[in-house]
Parts: C-alpha cells; sequence; structure tokens
C-alpha cells in the first residue's frame, strides 16, 4: 500500500530504533549454586538431577545422580540429608524432600534394572581398595569409571562396611544394599573378601598396586570405665549391631539399657525392641538439644517405645541393676555431676559411645601420619605422597555414609591424577544461591509429602523396613516442589516480563539470551526470575 | 424526479443514494431534518447495508466517521455550529489522516449569545481545518453536491464539507429533481481507501510528526487541495453532462462579463442577489454577481479572472472576523491583487437577520454611487447600539449586551426597577 | 486464584511459562510466536508498565481471535512512544486519533466492520486513565451504553504521564503530581470520591467488565480471552506501574502492581451483565505501606515526620476494598487475626 507521508507508517519499522543504547546496567545470565548441592557431602547436582525429575524423567535424573553417588537406593534411606537442611525452600514452607526423591529414583533404578555407566578404557592402573563400605565402594565405582583396576578387599564375609554391619535392616533393607553394590561389582572388580590387611605396604607392594585408598571405617567400639559385676552383660553396640546383621543377635534380655546419645544408640534400642525387649532405655548424659542422633531417627524410636533417660550417667552395673546419676548441663553445655542417684532394673547394658579405627596396618606406612587415631589427609584425600589414599570413618570428619560417599569420589580422582600423573584441575564453584536472590512470588504453595510410615505396632516386631517410599505421584510433586535456585529452569518469565521484548527465548532446554539492541536496562527480569538466575552488571563503556 | 421537498429531506435521500456504509450524528439544529430522514431510511432497511448510529455528542458523530473511514467504509455525518465547534478537533484531524468523511454542516450563528438561525460563522471557523468546503446555492444544488462531495473526496482522501444554509434551504420546501440510483452508482464508484486498517496488511495510521517531517505533511495537505481546484469543475463537468443540471464547480458568475460592479457571496443569498441584479440590469447597470461555490480550495484564479474587469468588488458575508473585517473578502482580495479595483465589504444576514431585496438594492445604489464604506454592517440598528455603548460607559455592571438590546426593542419586558 | 487451580508445578500458574505446563495452559507471553503486537524498539520508559501491559492484553486478544483484530489507540505515552515518525512498534492495524475520542473511532471501525459483513475482525480501543477516565468518558459511556461491539482496555497509571505526570481523576489521594505537588499542609493530591470507572462500567451493563495488574499475566490474558468470547461493549481496566510517574525504581513494576493488589488498594475482578462474578483474593496480604514506600509519589507520607493518619485512610480505603469484594477469605482473616 502507498501510504500517506509520514502519517502512516509500515509495520516493523520500529525496530530500527535500538533502544539499547539507553542501557547502563545490562543483564545478565548465571548459574548459581544451589545450597542442597552446596551441602552434600557426596557432591551430588541435587538441582540438577530434581530438574530431570520434575519432567518425569527419571532415568535421565538417575543418570544425574549416579554421576556423583552410585548408591541412591541406599542414600534416599540412610543420608541425614544436610541439603534438606540447608534447602532454601525451609524459608517458604518446608524444606523440599529430596532424600525421598533420590530414594525414588534409587528404587525405580533397582526395579527398571538400569545400569551404571560402563567403566572407562583401560589405562592398566591397578589400585587397592581397603575397605569395602560406602568410601571404598564410591572409590571403586569411580576409579573403574576412569578406567583403572580396582581390587576391593574388606575383613567381613560381605561388601557393605558399616551399611551392612551398622545400620539396621529396618533402615535399609538387605535386598537394596545387595543390588546397589551388585551394580557397582559388576563393572568389573576383583573383590577379596573375609581378608584383613595387615601390613598396607606389603599388601601393596605383593600385589604391585600403583595406589592404595584406605577406608577402612572405624569398626571398634569405645569401651567406658564402668564398674560391673562378672554376670553383668556388657556389650558394645558395634558388636552388637554387627552380630544382629549376621542374624547371630546375642541375648539381651527384656530390659536393655544403652549407653549414649547418638544414632547408634537409637539404631540399639530400636534393634532391641525389635529382638524382644520390653524396655529399650537410652542414658544419656546431656539433654535432647545437644543429642547427636538425627530428629528423625529420635521420633522414631520414640514412636516405637524406646525412652530416654536425659541428664544422666551410669556409674555400676551390677548385673540388673544400673546405678544412674543425675547430671546437670554447666554454662558451657558440659554435663556435671549432681550427687543425685537413681536405679534403673537392666538385664544388658550396650555401649554406644562412640567408635574408634584400628589403623595398626599403617604401622609400616611411616609417611602417613595419624593424629588421634585418624589419617590425616590432603584435600585429595592424600595420605602420603606415595600414593596411598585415605577416607571415610578412618579420617577426621562426620562419620556418615554420604560424606564416605563423597570422599570415595574425590579420593578417586586424586587417584586419577596420581597415576595418571596430572594435575588436578580445581572446579569452578559458582557463588552461592541465596534466598535473597529468589523471588519466592512464584512458586506455588506446596507443603511436603511426608513419606508412610508403617505402623507402629508392626515394626516394633520385625525388621521390615520402617519409612516408605513416595508414590510416583509423591516424588514428582516433591521434585517439583525444587525452586531450582540460582539456575534457569525455563519459566519463561524473563521472556515475558519485558516491556521490551529484548529477551530471546531459544527453546529446547536452551533457555534464554539477550537482545542488548533492544534491552533498556530495566531490571524488571532480574527482580522477577524466580530462581535467582541473572543479575545486573554495569555497562562497559 | 422533481418533487416538492424539504430541503433537508432532498439532501438525505440523496446521500442515501451515494450508499453510505456508517452514518452518525448528533442532533443539532438546524441539522436534525437532514439525520433524521437518514435515520428512518436506514431503519426502513431502504439503505442498506449502512450503520446508523446514535452517539452522544458531535465529537463522537466525527470520531465514529473517522473510525469508519478508516476501516474502508464510506462514512457521513451532518452537523451545526455548537456541533461543529464542538466536534472542531476531531474536523481537524479527519483532515489531517486524509479521511474522505462527507459531512453536511447545515450553517448557523455560534453562541454567545445563543442563535439557531443562518449565518456561516461555523463554516469559516474551520476554513484552516483542511476540509474542502462547497456552499450550496439551492436546494437542488445541495443534493447535487454531496453526491460531488462523495466522489471528491474520496478521489482525493481529503473530507468534504456541504454548506448548506441552516434553515432558509433546510427547511424550505421546494421542488427538487432527486438522482436515480442507477445514476448515482454509475457517478459514484465504490469507496477505495488509500489506507484501511486490515488484518491482512496492518498499518500505523496516526504516527506523531515531528518538526522533521510536519511542515511537508501540510504542504501536501495543500497541494492535494489545489488538486481538487482540477478536480472540482471536473467532476461538475462530468455531472452536468450526465444530469444535465449545473450544480457545484469553483464558482458561478452571473452576468458578471461586462459588469464593472460585481457583487461576490456564498450560499443561498446568491439567489436574491440574482434577482436584484436582473432589475438593475433591466435598468441598464451594468452589474453581476460571482458565486463562491468552492471556499476551500479557495479558488484564485478563478475569482480573479471573473472579477478583472470589474471597478467594484462589493462581497457579502454571512460572517467577519470580530475585530478584522470580511473573512471571504480578505481572500478575494488577495486573489484579485489589484489596487485599482476598489474592495467593499459587507456584512450581512448574522444570526438569521433577512437580508431583504430593498436592503441589497440599497447596497447596489450606494456601489455605483461610490459611497459604500469598506465595511458596513447591513441594516445595523445605530441607534440601539450606541444606546448600548452609553450604557457600558455609564455603568461598569451594565449587564449583557444581547438582553439589553432586546430589551429596547421591547422584546424582552423591562426589568420592574428600571 | 479463583478462576485456576494452583498445580503443584514449582511455579503454578503464577510464572510466564513453565516448560512442565500443557501448551495450552501456558501464557501467551510464553510462546515464541506470539504477535509482540508492540514489538522494540518502542520508545518508552526503562520499566514501563503500560508497554508490557499493552504487549499481554493484545498478544492476548491476537490469539484468541487469530490475529483478527484492530486497534484504536487514544494519545497518550502509548501513543506517542509507539509511533514517533517515521517508526511504528505496532505490528497489528493500528488507529490513532485523539486523545479523547477512542471509544467513538472504535465504534466507528466496529460499525464499518458490521456494515461490510466482515464477522472475524474485532475492535480493541485503548487508552490511558486520562483518555478513559477524564477527557475520554463521555465517549466511553456512549459506546458502553450503545453496547457497540468493542473491548476497552484502559492501562492505568494514575495520571498523565505523556504530559509531565499531572494528576487525573484516577490519580489516588495523597499522590504527588506535577499539579498536586508535596507541599503545604495537605501534601499531594486531595482525598476525593474517586472515579471507579469499572463500576461506572458495570453500571452501563455491558457484558464484560473486569480489572487486572501485570503481575498476574495469567489471570490478564483469561480475561481478555474471555472478553473476547462476549459481543457488545466490554471493559477492561489494567493496572499499570509508571516507574517515571510514580518514582519507583524501573525493575519494580510488577513487583508494586503484585503490591497494589495483595494490599487491597487494587481489586482484581471480573464482572459479567453488571454482577461480579469473581474476584482474584489476596495471597499473601500485605498493608499499605509496603506498596506506599517504594513510590516517591508518597515520600512525604513517609520520612522524619510520617503522615500516619493519610496512611490509616489510605489504608482504610484498601480494607473497604477488601470487605466489598471479598478479597480476603473468611480462613484467612481468621488465621491472620
Amino acid at each position: 500500500m502507498k501510504l500517506p507521508f509520514a502519517i502512516s507508517l509500515d509495520i516493523g519499522s520500529g525496530r530500527a530504533n535500538h533502544t539499547g543504547s539507553w542501557r547502563v546496567e545490562r543483564p545478565v545470565y548465571v548459574d548459581r549454586l544451589p545450597p542442597c548441592n552446596n551441602a552434600c557431602p557426596a557432591g551430588e547436582n541435587i538441582q540438577g538431577w530434581l530438574y530431570d525429575a520434575e519432567s518425569g524423567d527419571y532415568e535421565a535424573a538417575w543418570r544425574k545422580l549416579v554421576e556423583e553417588n552410585p548408591l541412591p537406593g541406599i542414600m534416599g534411606r540412610v543420608c541425614f540429608h544436610p541439603c534438606e537442611s540447608a534447602c532454601n525452600r525451609v524459608q517458604v514452607d518446608e524444606a523440599v524432600g529430596i532424600n525421598a526423591v533420590e530414594r525414588f529414583l534409587g528404587d525405580l533404578a533397582l526395579e527398571k534394572g538400569w545400569t551404571l555407566p560402563k567403566p572407562g578404557p583401560d589405562t592398566g592402573k591397578r589400585i587397592l581398595v581397603v575397605g569395602a563400605g560406602p568410601a571404598g565402594l564410591s572409590a571403586t565405582y569411580h576409579l573403574r569409571r576412569l578406567g583403572h583396576r580396582v581390587r576391593l578387599v574388606d575383613s567381613a564375609s560381605h561388601l557393605g562396611g558399616m551399611m551392612r554391619y551398622g545400620i539396621p535392616a529396618y533402615r535399609l533393607p538387605r535386598a537394596v544394599l545387595d543390588a546397589e553394590i551388585a551394580r557397582i561389582v559388576a563393572m568389573g572388580v576383583d573383590i577379596q573378601l573375609d581378608h584383613v590387611v595387615h601390613d598396607v605396604e606389603q599388601e601393596r607392594h605383593d600385589g604391585k598396586f600403583d595406589a592404595v585408598f584406605l577406608a577402612v571405617g572405624a569398626q571398634l567400639g569405645k569401651r567406658v570405665d564402668i564398674p560391673a559385676g562378672d554376670s553383668s552383660r556388657v556389650i558394645d553396640a558395634v558388636k552388637f549391631l554387627h552380630q544382629v546383621a549376621d542374624e547371630d543377635p546375642p541375648l539381651l534380655g527384656r530390659r536393655v539399657v544403652i549407653y549414649g546419645g547418638g544414632d547408634t544408640a537409637f539404631d540399639t534400642a530400636r534393634t532391641a525392641r525389635r529382638l524382644g525387649a520390653t524396655d529399650a532405655v537410652i542414658v544419656y548424659r546431656r539433654n535432647r538439644e545437644r543429642m547427636g542422633a538425627s530428629g528423625e531417627e529420635f521420633e522414631q524410636a520414640l514412636g516405637e517405645g524406646v525412652t530416654v533417660r536425659w541428664l544422666s550417667t551410669i556409674r555400676k552395673f551390677d548385673g540388673d541393676r544400673i546405678l544412674l546419676e543425675k547430671m546437670k548441663l554447666n554454662g558451657e553445655g558440659f554435663p556435671e555431676p549432681t550427687g543425685e542417684f537413681e536405679e534403673l532394673d537392666a538385664d544388658s547394658l550396650v555401649l554406644a559411645v562412640g567408635q574408634d579405627t584400628d589403623l595398626s596396618l599403617l604401622d609400616h606406612a611411616h609417611d602417613v601420619t595419624v593424629r588421634d587415631g585418624s589419617v590425616e589427609v590432603l584435600d585429595s584425600m592424600m595420605a602420603s605422597p606415595s600414593g596411598i589414599f585415605a577416607g571415610g570413618d578412618a579420617i577426621p570428619a562426620q562419620r556418615t555414609a554420604t560424606v564416605a560417599v563423597g570422599h570415595g569420589k574425590r579420593a578417586a580422582h586424586g587417584i586419577d591424577n596420581f597415576v595418571m600423573g596430572s594435575d588436578s584441575v580445581p572446579k569452578v564453584r559458582n557463588r552461592l544461591a541465596s534466598f535473597e536472590q529468589l523471588n519466592t512470588w512464584y512458586y506455588a504453595d506446596a507443603p511436603r509429602t511426608e513419606r508412610p510410615e508403617l505402623e507402629r505396632i508392626r515394626r516394633q516386631t520385625n525388621f521390615e523396613e520402617v519409612v516408605g517410599g513416595l508414590s510416583e505421584d509423591n516424588a514428582l510433586f516433591e521434585a517439583r516442589r525444587c525452586m531450582s535456585c540460582g539456575n534457569c529452569f525455563e519459566c519463561d518469565n524473563c521472556f515475558g516480563v519485558c516491556p521490551d521484548n529484548a529477551v530471546i527465548k531459544l527453546g529446547g532446554n536452551m533457555r534464554y539470551e539477550f537482545d542488548y539492541d533492544f534491552c533498556k536496562g530495566c531490571g524488571i527480569c532480574v527482580k522477577e526470575c524466580p530462581c535467582g538466575a541473572i543479575e545486573m552488571v554495569p555497562e562497559r563503556n | 424526479m422533481l418533487r416538492q421537498i424539504e430541503g433537508s429531506r432532498a439532501i438525505a435521500e440523496t446521500v442515501a443514494l451515494c450508499r453510505p456504509e456508517v452514518v452518525c450524528a448528533y442532533p443539532i439544529s438546524p441539522q436534525t431534518h437532514i439525520i433524521e430522514a437518514v435515520g428512518e431510511l436506514v431503519k426502513a432497511g431502504t439503505l442498506t447495508p449502512c450503520e446508523f448510529i446514535n452517539v452522544e455528542s458531535e465529537f463522537a458523530a466525527m470520531s465514529v466517521a473517522i473510525g469508519a473511514s478508516a476501516t474502508g467504509a464510506r462514512a457521513y455525518t451532518a452537523t451545526s455550529s455548537q456541533g461543529l465547534l464542538f466536534m472542531m478537533e476531531a474536523v481537524y484531524n479527519a483532515a489531517g489522516l486524509g479521511l474522505p468523511i462527507v459531512m453536511t454542516l447545515a450553517n448557523r450563528a455560534i453562541g454567545a449569545p445563543i442563535n439557531i438561525w443562518n449565518d456561516h460563522s461555523d463554516a469559516m471557523a474551520v476554513r484552516d481545518s483542511g476540509w474542502i468546503q462547497l456552499f450550496a446555492e439551492s436546494n437542488q444544488e445541495a443534493a447535487d453536491l454531496h453526491v460531488q462531495a462523495f466522489r471528491l473526496a474520496e478521489e482525493l482522501s481529503i473530507p468534504v464539507m456541504v454548506c448548506v444554509d441552516g434553515f432558509i434551504l433546510t427547511h424550505a420546501v421546494e421542488g427538487v429533481d432527486l438522482l436515480e440510483q442507477s445514476f448515482v452508482d454509475a457517478f459514484l464508484p465504490p469507496y477505495e481507501p488509500r489506507q484501511v486498517l486490515d488484518t491482512n496488511a496492518p498499518v500505523s495510521i496516526g504516527a506523531m510528526v515531528g518538526p522533521e517531517a510536519f511542515e511537508e505533511v501540510r504542504y501536501l495537505a495543500h497541494l492535494r487541495q489545489l488538486d481538487a481546484l482540477e478536480r472540482i469543475p471536473e467532476i461538475a463537468q462530468e455531472f452536468f453532462e450526465a444530469s444535465g443540471r449545473d450544480s457545484g464547480g469553483l464558482v458561478r458568475p452571473y452576468r458578471t462579463d461586462d459588469a464593472e460592479v460585481i457583487v461576490v457571496a456564498m450560499g443561498s443569498v446568491l439567489g436574491t442577489l440574482k434577482d436584484a441584479v436582473d432589475l438593475r440590469r433591466d435598468l441598464g447597470e451594468r452589474v453581476g454577481v460571482l458565486g463562491v461555490t468552492s471556499f476551500r480550495p479557495f479558488p484564485s484564479e478563478a475569482i480573479r479572472d471573473a472579477l478583472k474587469h470589474a471597478r467594484q468588488v462589493v462581497v457579502i458575508e454571512k460572517a467577519f472576523s470580530i475585530g478584522a473585517g470580511g473573512v471571504l473578502s480578505s481572500d478575494i482580495a488577495i486573489a484579485m491583487h489589484r489596487e485599482e479595483t476598489l474592495l467593499r465589504t459587507v456584512v450581512a444576514g448574522l444570526g438569521g437577520r433577512a437580508i431583504t431585496r430593498r436592503s441589497l438594492e440599497k447596497v447596489l445604489d450606494d456601489a455605483s454611487d461610490n459611497e459604500l464604506a469598506p465595511l458596513t454592517f447591513l441594516d445595523l440598528d445605530h441607534d440601539a447600539v450606541d444606546r448600548e455603548r452609553a450604557r457600558m460607559q455609564a455603568t461598569r455592571r451594565s449587564g449583557p449586551s444581547a438582553e439589553n438590546l432586546l430589551r429596547d426593542r421591547g422584546t424582552v419586558s423591562q426589568k420592574a426597577d428600571a | 486464584m479463583t478462576s485456576q487451580d494452583v498445580h503443584f508445578y514449582q511455579v503454578g500458574s503464577f510464572a510466564v511459562g513453565n516448560r512442565l505446563l500443557e501448551q495450552e495452559e501456558r501464557t501467551v507471553q510464553a510462546q515464541v510466536d506470539r504477535t509482540n503486537s508492540i514489538d522494540s524498539g518502542h520508545r518508552a520508559c526503562q520499566g514501563c508498565g503500560e508497554a508490557l501491559g499493552a504487549r499481554y492484553a493484545l498478544d492476548a486478544a491476537m490469539r484468541a481471535t487469530n490475529g483478527q483484530i484492530v486497534a484504536v489507540n487514544a494519545t497518550g505515552c502509548l501513543e506517542v512512544f509507539s509511533t514517533p515518525y517515521p517508526e511504528t512498534s505496532w505490528r497489528i492495524p493500528w488507529l490513532h486519533s485523539l486523545f479523547g475520542n477512542a471509544p467513538a473511532v472504535a465504534t466507528g471501525v466496529a460499525a464499518a466492520l458490521r456494515a461490510k459483513g466482515i464477522e472475524d475482525v474485532r475492535v480493541v480501543a485503548q487508552a490511558g486513565d486520562g483518555g478513559t477516565v477524564d477527557i475520554g468518558f463521555g465517549c466511553l459511556s456512549g459506546m458502553f451504553e450503545r453496547n457497540d461491539d468493542v473491548l476497552f482496555i484502559c492501562y492505568d497509571n494514575e495520571g498523565y504521564m505523556n504530559t509531565g505526570v499531572q494528576r487525573s481523576a484516577a490519580t489516588p489521594p495523597a499522590a504527588r503530581t506535577a499539579t498536586t505537588k508535596a507541599v503545604g499542609a495537605e501534601p499531594g493530591n486531595t482525598f476525593g470520591q474517586g472515579k471507579d470507572l469499572p463500576r461506572i462500567a458495570m453500571a452501563h451493563n455491558i457484558p464484560y467488565v473486569a480489572t487486572a495488574t501485570v503481575a498476574d499475566l495469567h489471570d490478564l490474558e483469561r480475561k481478555v480471552e474471555r472478553a473476547m468470547e462476549f459481543h457488545g461493549a466490554r471493559y477492561l481496566h489494567v493496572l499499570v506501574p509508571c516507574p517515571l510517574g510514580w518514582g519507583s525504581a524501573s525493575n519494580e513494576t510488577i513487583h508494586i502492581a503484585r503490591l497494589a493488589k495483595e494490599s487491597g488498594l487494587f481489586p482484581v475482578f471480573e464482572a459479567e451483565d453488571g454482577v461480579v462474578r469473581s474476584v482474584s483474593p489476596i495471597r499473601r496480604r500485605v498493608p499499605v505501606e509496603e506498596y506506599l514506600k517504594l513510590q516517591r509519589r508518597f515520600a512525604h507520607l513517609f520520612g522524619p515526620h510520617p503522615r500516619l493518619d493519610v496512611i490509616a485512610r489510605i489504608q482504610s480505603m484498601a480494607d473497604a476494598n477488601i470487605e466489598r469484594y471479598g478479597l480476603v477469605s473468611p480462613e484467612s482473616l481468621e488465621e491472620s487475626s
């Protein structure tokens, strides 16, 4: 159409005006480190695998998960999920049930028979892994993926370490444990069970190993000096749980007292109840606030009839009676005796006051430093420049399966660098995604889905798993509660809220780009980004 | 078909023959009979398809016409006086946008004082708006001009205002030969807009234009009006050839060829003037009349040509620019640019005051005696004016002049205390 | 959300889009093939709510009509920043005539379409609050009364922003504008009776009247879509914050619109045939201060000598809206008490 001059204009002509020149600040897309990822001892990309789970692509989610941690079914049961404590959603309603989703994925993988990634091309390097607990298994997995040959040795007759011999079956069913271990074994691992390594240097020399990873755990139950009659049944919790796991439980009688306040104490008490104890009483020197055990386990134990004597210490055990002294906390929170005493009927006393590591295998490894019963290591988990690495409960760290899995992974990479003679490239960590960077308005109100728990009465008498899994619907729901802190999840907000159409949607999981020809730098996209994945930076002149 | 018919009705029926698709109107005397009649034709289904919109103001009326025209519809409305002023912003806008709307202006005085009777103040108020303004001499011409107006408007994308003297023409019943539908259909092709709101070819109409192009836009509008100077006589000629009727055109000279005195005027007063001139001619005086049909565009050349031999030109105007003088006269002065010709302005017929043959005779007498003042107000009651002037000087709160004048005349009763 | 269930998606129906939602549940703005009725290059200020609101509304109308929209625009910011010769930002047929006549021009467009027998093309007229509640009010009322087939959208930024932020009948009490300066004993705009155009529109008994803000895109788009299901006069009143006139940060535009709704100062509802059919309940209620303090036009109410009395009066306006429209459900009232 031949339009009247100036009065009427053809469409599309406005794009000649590049309003980007107005800008003094420009928005840029960023990826920040979600607090869950930051908190995960195993270094999982939690936000990443939740993202896949949100769309129902559970296999992709599982694959992203096992990039870092080959034991999701186990982790989904026994991990104390620091990710959830760190989760920003706590400040909206409740943390995302990451652990439950992890378990869902782990279980689904077992059900579907998904296999772990194939081992990498053979490097010809031979690695000795001592200890087949979470650290050793994790290291084995990652070493195999890197193409190294692994001999995995353990003093026990089954793989699993403390996951098998410390964690009761009602928390971690053996079928799950076995299946996840079998998946690692299937990657091709030289396994030696019932094999005690007495001298690691000798073992290494004999087997011509290029490196060693020590993951021997903390298998020795600590003793405390309690005057006890000869007839008194006193046993340490580690041994007790090990025997239960070997299906050879010791007789404890009807009234069992457990001394200690950690998870092991509760595992012991709950196991004792299942073995027929009418009374399972935990005696603890401090109060509940200072207790080491997780809140979940505490609540479950109480629900099962376990009782706790707070602020009490055991002074004497004379066969069927325990003498308790009441304690009080001083200003610094340490328990002090009060001089008040009580008595408690007991058939047996189980000591759950901590564990020590047997490091006698290092007696001839002179360049390994042992301090306070733990092996000193570098960030790479290297304990000696000759190629001994260590992890798990044997080094000074939090003693949890997840931490151990993380150690195993880190050690595998450390060992890889060592045996291949390469330098480790420090991984650039993104800045943390804080709650303040989120715009939580956009997240729908969605309270957390709790996992079902077995009816209390049923679980008191058997070793069936107490905590059930999520249904698929619930797992999906839970995954979708993730706010994707600091990482674009393609909600289209920036694309939609730009008054200048200056955001280009790339589509197909490719996210967006800014069209700086037209972006005026108003910052609405930053303000309205739910997950804080955009920031303003000063415009360069 | 010749019919004894009211002017408004003749206009309405002719407009209907032009098949407008949207007609909108707000009632104001003396335009009312026109829109009433169009409304009736639409309602009865005689004029179809046509949307007849009763709007809430003249401002809306012109605005509806703008929207309709920009959408490619033939749009028509009618108004008068205050109504024209109330829609004035939209009147300018329609021209600025180049929308070929046709509007009948039933000419009427502008208040205050409020006055419903005829003069040309309203048309003069919008002379610079960019509209083409055609003045009808008779109801026959008024009717015929509408057909030509649509043709002209749509050819040139300029709105056209057909000015018809209120009451004198609109309410006069006389013989009018109404056109046939087939004639109008042949004369007036369907509207092909120069720009249109079309979802298949989107454009933005009505941009903001700054100093960099505004003058050019205005000059282009001027050029299009100059184009109209060519087309108006051609269309009138075409109309004449098809109908045998001499309607429209730029100017209408009557016995001017050898005239020493030529009276110039617009609208219905031309009929009276022609009668007066005929009488004079019978007495041997060389007097003529020049009717100006197209006031905008102003046909300077045609006027110069018609007046070139005149010794004296007398412009009779139904409006004037207060504080200055004649409006038409100024344009004619510029058109003639001849110092040797005497140009006289007679302001007459304001607010419906009758322009009588006797008064016109007096004007012609004075003209031939060279006694006409440069600016004369026909039949002005000087005594009344003097009295009011005296009152205003004597008393600060002398009250409104209009009421005072009427009171002097006894048209309204004296105040009890006066 | 009365009209939509909140899904358990991360962002439910609050964000523009969501890869997890069905295509038809995503907003028009989430689509790469959206019309961009008003395109890049327009000269609106940074963070302009009106530019955003116009694209939201018109793109939704375009989708609802399969691209058959003709728009009429009143004079104002939207017109000026979109069509300075020689560039237009519109991608749809668009006509600007005057400040006060958009409703009537739209009537003319609709009449022309009807006369021509074009049934699929629909007419949208748009204006700012000045062109709607003040200078265009007569034409608007006439258009309503005749029930002409026009969707009229008012982008309400509560003042004459194009001319330099002067007061309109939509300017809230106490707000500073260039003609109601923050000086004297009662700084800012006076407390008048207000001119509640949505309710005035409802009093015309037109088929559809709704309010919306640029903070809730799903709601806005659904209302446009709903409006397009009716023939006859329809009115949509969209609150569009103006960073320039309100003295707010350019990135706060949507946030402020949200606070206007969440405080109760701007009730979001829809009405059919003159009867309120649904309201958008307040989700996270905030006191009016939270809304006011982000805007420099209300700065004189805060500072060292805060005008608690004025804030209380504004709060009572919000409370009255909440009561009139039932913006807070009885259960949540109990919770908060």
